[in-house]
Order: structure tokens, then C-alpha cells, then sequence
């Protein structure tokens, strides 16, 4: 027992780990490309769609319930689907990842756009601004800490379930876990998945200190959604609140 | 389909098998953070460390949580326990949340009545609380039947028999139906699973009905 | 309000899926009723009479070889079920010592390897005349088939003629230049990386892990040049489909792995035994090769189902 993790922190201390082409340095900075382009598409779908059935209050139903729905995917099946599908390579499992990743999105920018006061939405119509105008200058400014809250469950979702990839040989820090899986190297596993945990948690320490220092509390939000607990949002149930129109 | 047909005794008895492994978590990580999240409620201190501690267990991968538990647990490799105990820490680290918020959505002034009705805690607990907080533990439960659902899948790498062995056996035979009907049978799971709940919520929560609009088509 | 709100959609979402999937609820309760965790006897702690569970490796030939292991116990009145897709056998000959298994189909060679490192054997008598030595104890293997798998070191048609490889050998000269498609077990092997530097001084550029047992990816990957070199089973029916080149090996980094039962004395009963030194004597490579082709080709036949065909054909099971 005790062994595993003396094991363990060794693997992790051990310079030779760190460096070279399959060293955590490189491992590392996969993991980050591959969630920085999982995040990049996924917002280019999700933040557009958000935005607009947030704004108009159309197709809330749908988006609901296909947000719903796609939660449900198990994220093996459907890397296994898109490269038997499409073939080894970067894009198959990375837009499997996209598909896993829309749903807490959409959803965050959604409920950050419903989220605002309609009386401030009444005033600045009032004032004369166009739609666009609306949305961009009262609902989303007034909505960022909400969708922020979305984007920041969406990044700690994909840094863990980028670790599957490695099943699909590409890299990674979930490479750990599975040659470490296949040789029977427990200090391997355990310290791969040390990485990847610290890798989660200390991006969304960034990200909430980012959220503090960056971002207006917004007209409609309440104090404790302020309070930017470490790794919060990473609990599904926060998730959900989102989806369920942002107060739980 | 007409694999799907032809071995659909296979895909049920995977079926049965995923199913076992999602809602015994379910039921233990319940058991576990009710007490859990009463004690934590105590005071702020510990509701804190309570809530980062379980929200820290969230972050373990699956498949290393699946592998490094025998060694802490002195299981089999194979055992199946082993992803029912992982499951149970992921079920905790949801529940445990979703129970705090649930026992605070409870209206102290009802809390306050009971006591002075001459309710004592233990039965002020089972029955103003419990009850009266059924509707937000049930919104967490649900999110953790979707969650234990997909994740179950994981185990197939492990050889531990469940729907996700679909998507091994897919991969290693070329053969995309099987990942197909995999997914589609994980999909029907958690549909069904989050009406079983969706019911059951309505059944030990009859008053609620009253307060909501009927709604339409639910009735399964 | 909003608590309602949320739940209305919610149920309007699921609410007209949920009654048409009722009938799924009935079906999926029946199929599962059966045998709650699949594994009863594996789990159980308690040995449950003579019950035998067959495990295998995470690749379809050894599936195919526990359904038939499995097949053939149970035709000779030993009740045996099948754990498949264990894993490696870093992880599954684990899972035999611990008793988690009773019995799993492995590869002779690789065995020895396992349980030595530094083993010099070569032929598959001496592999098999060193084997009982090295097991732990507790366990054993029973009698050799003529049906041999090996790991080999397999490239295109294009790629043989442009680097004029005949052999393994003449890897050495451009291995460097080369990328390696193998599981990741390949790393540590010793017929893997360390086996290629130690017999042929071939490092390669790279190694790129696969977790398909030398299936349709790592055939993928090879086709498409993505690997230049890839590990293999010789019974791969890809290898003749696609007219790829198995290299020779004449300085045995591959050695002989002949198809055995290695299996946990605890619960090995005589009639098991000869239940499956039978099938021993039966099974050849050729076999392989066509149950291989069955579950994995286009007919994708279930390995219990191309197991059970192949038992009723050779007279095991009547």
C-alpha cells in the first residue's frame, strides 16, 4: 500500500519523467492544445446558439432537452464511433470531445443571457438600442458571470475526459493511465491521474481568479455565485443549476 | 439491426449487468451523503471542508480510480465492487452538494414550527426535512444516475462486463453497429433511469402535484 | 417558480421518450434478471462447486479461444463461464493469481517472457519444458496446440520494396527513420523495443501505442503509412487482405508461442483437463486464422457464436 505512493511520488520527482518526448512536460502541453481546440470549436458552436435562444427565448425547449440528451453520451462510445468512423488522427477524437463539450456551454450561455433582469433588458430597449445592441451591451455584460460559470464547468469537463483520447493513440497526460494500465504500473496511473486532477484544479483557480478580478458580478447575479469556491463547478449538480436557468 | 437482433441477449444481459453497476452507487452514495451533508451542516468550517473535499474526489479519473482501488481495498482485480465504490465516490461527491442545498431549501420557519410542535430531531428529520427536500435530492440524483450511466462504459477496459464492452469489442473487430447499438442502449438506460426517478419523485412527493401545473404526457 | 419551471421542461423533454421506451424498462429488467453482475462465480469468494471462469485478453483471438475453452468444458458436463477483455497480461495473469479467473488462453513464448525476462528459450519444446519452473506457484499450464500467434513485425508491400526488407535484419539500416504502430505494452516487452535494440540494433523514431491488439487501427495506421512498421498477430486475416509483408525473424526475437491453457491449480479437475488438452490436439492455426476471420471480417460473428461453430465442426461438442 504505502509503497504505491512512495511509488508514486518518486515516478513524479524523477527528472527522466519530466523531460523527452513521452516526458509529463510534453505530455502536459498535448493535454493543453487538445483542450484549448476542444474548447475553441465548442464555443464557436455553443456561445452563437446560446446567445441567440438566450436573447429571442426561442427554441429554449430544444436546447434543453438535446443538452440533456448529449450529457447522457458515454464519452468511450463515441470517441470509439468517430474513429472507426473517421479514422485515427487528431480531429476524429477531438470533435467527439466537441459533442461532449456543447452541451455545458450552451447551456451556461444560455442561462447567463436569461439570467439578466428583464428590466434592464425593458431599459435599454427603452433607450433605443437595436437587438444586437441589447444584446451585447446589457445581456451579455450583465450575463458574463453566469456564462462564465457555464465555460469554466465546460473547461474542467474536458480536461478530465481528454485523458481518454489516449485510448485512441494519441497523447496527452491520459497516456499515463493507459500504458500504465497495460503494463500493470500503478505509480504510472496514480501519478497521471495526480497530474491530471492538479492540472484541473489549478486551471480553475486561475480561471476563478480571472472571473474575481475580470468580470462585473452582473446586474442579476446573487452574492453567492460570486464566491469562487476552487473546484465547485466541476460538481455536476453546479452544472445543472446552470442548465436550469442559473440559480440553485 | 438485424445484428442487434441477433444478439440481443448479449446486448440485455449487458444491459442488466451496466444497470446493477450505475444504481448500486446511487443507492450507497445516498446513504452515505445524507448523514454526510447533516454533519457537514453543522457549521461553515465544516460545510467547506466537506464540500471541497468531496468536490477533490470529482477530479480523480475514472479509470485510475477503477485500477489504483484494489490495492486500497485488498478486492480482485475483476471485481466489480471496484467500479461500484468509485461510482459510490463520484455519487458522494454530487450528493453531497446536492444534499446541502436540498436541507437548505427547506424553510427554516417549518423547521421552527415542528420544534415547537414537540418534534424531537430524529423525527423532525425524517419527517419535515427528509421529505421537504426530496424535490432538490431528486434534481441531484438525477444528474447522477446520467453521470454513473455514461461512466459505467469506462470498466469495459477493465474486462468488467457492461454495455461499454460494446464499444471495445467495436473498436477491436472494425465493426461501427456494435458501437452504435452500444450508445443507443446507454442512451434508452439513462432515458428510462431519469423517468424512474422522475416518478418515483412524484409518488413521495404527492403534495408537489398539487402545486404544479399537470403536466402533460409525463405519466410513463 | 423557478424549481417548477425547470421540472416542467424536464419532463416535457423525457416525458414522450420515457413511454416509448416502457417496453425497453420490462425487456432490459428480464435480460438482466439473470445474472445481476455477470460474474457470480468469480465474485463470489466462496468456490461455487467446480464452476470455472475462462478470462481473456483484450483482443478478439483470445475471446475466441475462452469461448472455446468455455464451450468445450461445458459439453464435457464442467460448467465454465467466460470473463472476456480482461486486459493485458500485465493485468490478466494477475487476475488468474488472485483467483478472479480460473483459467485464460495465453501464448507460450510470451508466458515464459512474463515470467522471465532473460529467458533464452527459443523452440516451442523448450519454451514448454521451461515453463512449470517459472510459474508461480499455484499455477500451471496444460498441453501445448499446434495453433501458434505470434507477434511480428509486419509492413506494406511499398514499404518492403522502397527499404528492400527481407528481414527483420534489414530494419536496422533505416529504423530510425521508421515509426513503430504496436500496443503500448510493446514498450517494455522484452520481444518489444528492448528485444529490437538487443537483437537488431533497431531503435525506432517512434512508437506509436494502439489499443486495438493489432486490430483494425494499427492495420489502419499502417495502410495509410501513418506507422511505417507495425506489431501484428500472424493470424490477422488483414495481413493476406492486405497483402502486407510479415518480415522474417531469423534471430528469434519472436519466439515459438504455441497455444495453451494457463490456469489456477485451486480449481483444475481431471475431467477439465481432458476436456481441454482436446481441444489442444485439435486446434491448429489455420484455425485461428478463420475464427478470426469470422468474428472480425465482414460476417462480425459473435465470438461465442464462431466458437460454438467451430466446437460442433471439429465433433468437441455433438
Amino acid at each position: 500500500m504505502s509503497n504505491i505512493f512512495t511509488d508514486t511520488f518518486a515516478w513524479l520527482a524523477d527528472p527522466q519523467q519530466w523531460s523527452g518526448s513521452s516526458g509529463i512536460a510534453v505530455r502536459l502541453a498535448e493535454h493543453l492544445q487538445y483542450t484549448a481546440l476542444v474548447m475553441l470549436i465548442a464555443s464557436a458552436i455553443a456561445v452563437p446558439i446560446g446567445l441567440y435562444v438566450g436573447h429571442t427565448g426561442r427554441g429554449r425547449v430544444a436546447v434543453v432537452a438535446v443538452a440533456g440528451a448529449l450529457r447522457a453520451l458515454p464519452t468511450l462510445g463515441l470517441l470509439t464511433l468517430f474513429v472507426l468512423l473517421a479514422g485515427i488522427g487528431l480531429m476524429p477524437p477531438v470533435w467527439a470531445l466537441v459533442i461532449l463539450t456543447v452541451p455545458p456551454l450552451l447551456a451556461g450561455t444560455y442561462a447567463g443571457v436569461s439570467s439578466v433582469d428583464r428590466n434592464v433588458v425593458d431599459a435599454a430597449r427603452a433607450m433605443g438600442m437595436t437587438e444586437l445592441q441589447v444584446l451585447f451591451r446589457a445581456e451579455v455584460p450583465n450575463g458574463l458571470q453566469v456564462m462564465s460559470g457555464g465555460f469554466r464547468t465546460g473547461i474542467l469537463q474536458v480536461i478530465a475526459t481528454v485523458s481518454v483520447v489516449a485510448y485512441i493513440n494519441l497523447g496527452g497526460l491520459g497516456r499515463y493511465l493507459f500504458d500504465g494500465l497495460v503494463l500493470s504500473d500503478f505509480p504510472q496511473m496514480l501519478g497521471g491521474s495526480l497530474l491530471i486532477a492538479g492540472l484541473a484544479i489549478a486551471v480553475d483557480l486561475i480561471l476563478a481568479l480571472f472571473q474575481r478580478l475580470f468580470l462585473s458580478p452582473g446586474a442579476s447575479a446573487k452574492p453567492d455565485r460570486s464566491q469562487p469556491a476552487a473546484v465547485d463547478l466541476t460538481d455536476p449538480v453546479t452544472a445543472e443549476a446552470v442548465v436550469q436557468g442559473g440559480t440553485s | 439491426m438485424g445484428w442487434f437482433l441477433a444478439n440481443s441477449g448479449h446486448v440485455f444481459d449487458l444491459a442488466g449487468q451496466h444497470l446493477v453497476l450505475a444504481i448500486l452507487p446511487m443507492v450507497f452514495g445516498l446513504l452515505i451523503s445524507i448523514p454526510l451533508a447533516q454533519f457537514a451542516r453543522q457549521n461553515s468550517t465544516l460545510r467547506s471542508v466537506v464540500v471541497t473535499a468531496t468536490s477533490l474526489l470529482y477530479t480523480i479519473p475514472s479509470l485510475a480510480l477503477f485500477i489504483i482501488l484494489p490495492s486500497i481495498l485488498a478486492t480482485r482485480i475483476l471485481d466489480p465492487l471496484n467500479v461500484v465504490v468509485a461510482l459510490t465516490i463520484y455519487a458522494v461527491a454530487l450528493l453531497v452538494r446536492a444534499a446541502l442545498d436540498a436541507f437548505d431549501s427547506v424553510d427554516d420557519d417549518l423547521r421552527q414550527a415542528a420544534v415547537a410542535m414537540g418534534y424531537k430531531p430524529a423525527a423532525r428529520f425524517v419527517q419535515i426535512d427528509l421529505p421537504l427536500s426530496l424535490p432538490v435530492l431528486f434534481a441531484g440524483l438525477r444528474v447522477v444516475s446520467v453521470s454513473n450511466i455514461s461512466l459505467v462504459s469506462v470498466a469495459a477496459l477493465l474486462g468488467i462486463g457492461n454495455l461499454g464492452m460494446l464499444f471495445t469489442s467495436g473498436l477491436q473487430r472494425d465493426f461501427v453497429t456494435e458501437v452504435v447499438v452500444g450508445i443507443i442502449a446507454i442512451l434508452v438506460l439513462a432515458v428510462v433511469m431519469d423517468a424512474v426517478l422522475v416518478l418515483l419523485e412524484r409518488l413521495l412527493t404527492p403534495w408537489s402535484r398539487a402545486s404544479t401545473k399537470p403536466a402533460g404526457g409525463a405519466s410513463a | 417558480m423557478k424549481e417548477n419551471h425547470h421540472r416542467i421542461l424536464g419532463r416535457r423533454a423525457f416525458g414522450g421518450i420515457a413511454a416509448g421506451v416502457g417496453l425497453a424498462i420490462a425487456l432490459t429488467a428480464c435480460g438482466g434478471a439473470s445474472d445481476p453482475l455477470g460474474t457470480a462465480p468469480a465474485t463470489g469468494g466462496t468456490a461455487t462447486g467446480s464452476a470455472l471462469v475462462i478470462g481473456s485478453a483484450d483482443f478478439p483471438e483470445s475471446q475466441i479461444l475462452a469461448e472455446v475453452y468455455a464451450g468445450a468444458l461445458n459439453s464435457a458436463g464442467v460448467t465454465a463461464s467466460t470473463k472476456p477483455n480482461i486486459g493485458s497480461r500485465e493485468v490478466y495473469f494477475k487476475a488468474v493469481q488472485d483467483g478472479s479467473v480460473d483459467i485464460i488462453p495465453d501464448y507460450s513464448g510470451n508466458l515464459l517472457l512474463h515470467v522471465n525476462k532473460d529467458a533464452a528459450e527459443v523452440s516451442a519444446e523448450d519454451i514448454f519444458k521451461a515453463l512449470p519452473g517459472k510459474l508461480p506457484e499455484g499455477l500451471a499450464v496444460l498441453e501445448p496446440s499446434k495453433a501458434e500467434n505470434k507477434d511480428a513485425m509486419v509492413v506494406t508491400k511499398a514499404t518492403a520494396e522502397k527499404y528492400q526488407l527481407k528481414s527483420i535484419e534489414d530494419l536496422a539500416k533505416v529504423c530510425s527513420e521508421l515509426v513503430v504502430g504496436a500496443p503500448a505494452t510493446f514498450a517494455e516487452r522484452a520481444y518489444g523495443l528492448p528485444g529490437l535494440k538487443k537483437n537488431y540494433n533497431c531503435v525506432p523514431k517512434k512508437l506509436e501505442p494502439f489499443s486495438d491488439g493489432g486490430g483494425p487501427l494499427t492495420v489502419k495506421a499502417l495502410l495509410t503509412d501513418q506507422v511505417q512498421v507495425a506489431d501484428i498477430y500472424t493470424t490477422t486475416p488483414a495481413i493476406a487482405d492486405n497483402d502486407l509483408v510479415v518480415l522474417p525473424d531469423p534471430k528469434n526475437n519472436f519466439i515459438a508461442q504455441q497455444v495453451l491453457p494457463l490456469y489456477s491449480k485451486a480449481k483444475m479437475t481431471d475431467k477439465a483437463r481432458d476436456a481441454l488438452n482436446n481441444v489442444s490436439r485439435i486446434l491448429t492455426t489455420e484455425d485461428l486464422i478463420n475464427l478470426n476471420r469470422a468474428v472480425s471480417g465482414d460476417q462480425k460473428q459473435n465470438p461465442k457464436d464462431a466458437a460454438a461453430a467451430w466446437l460442433k465442426d471439429k465433433g468437441i461438442v455433438k
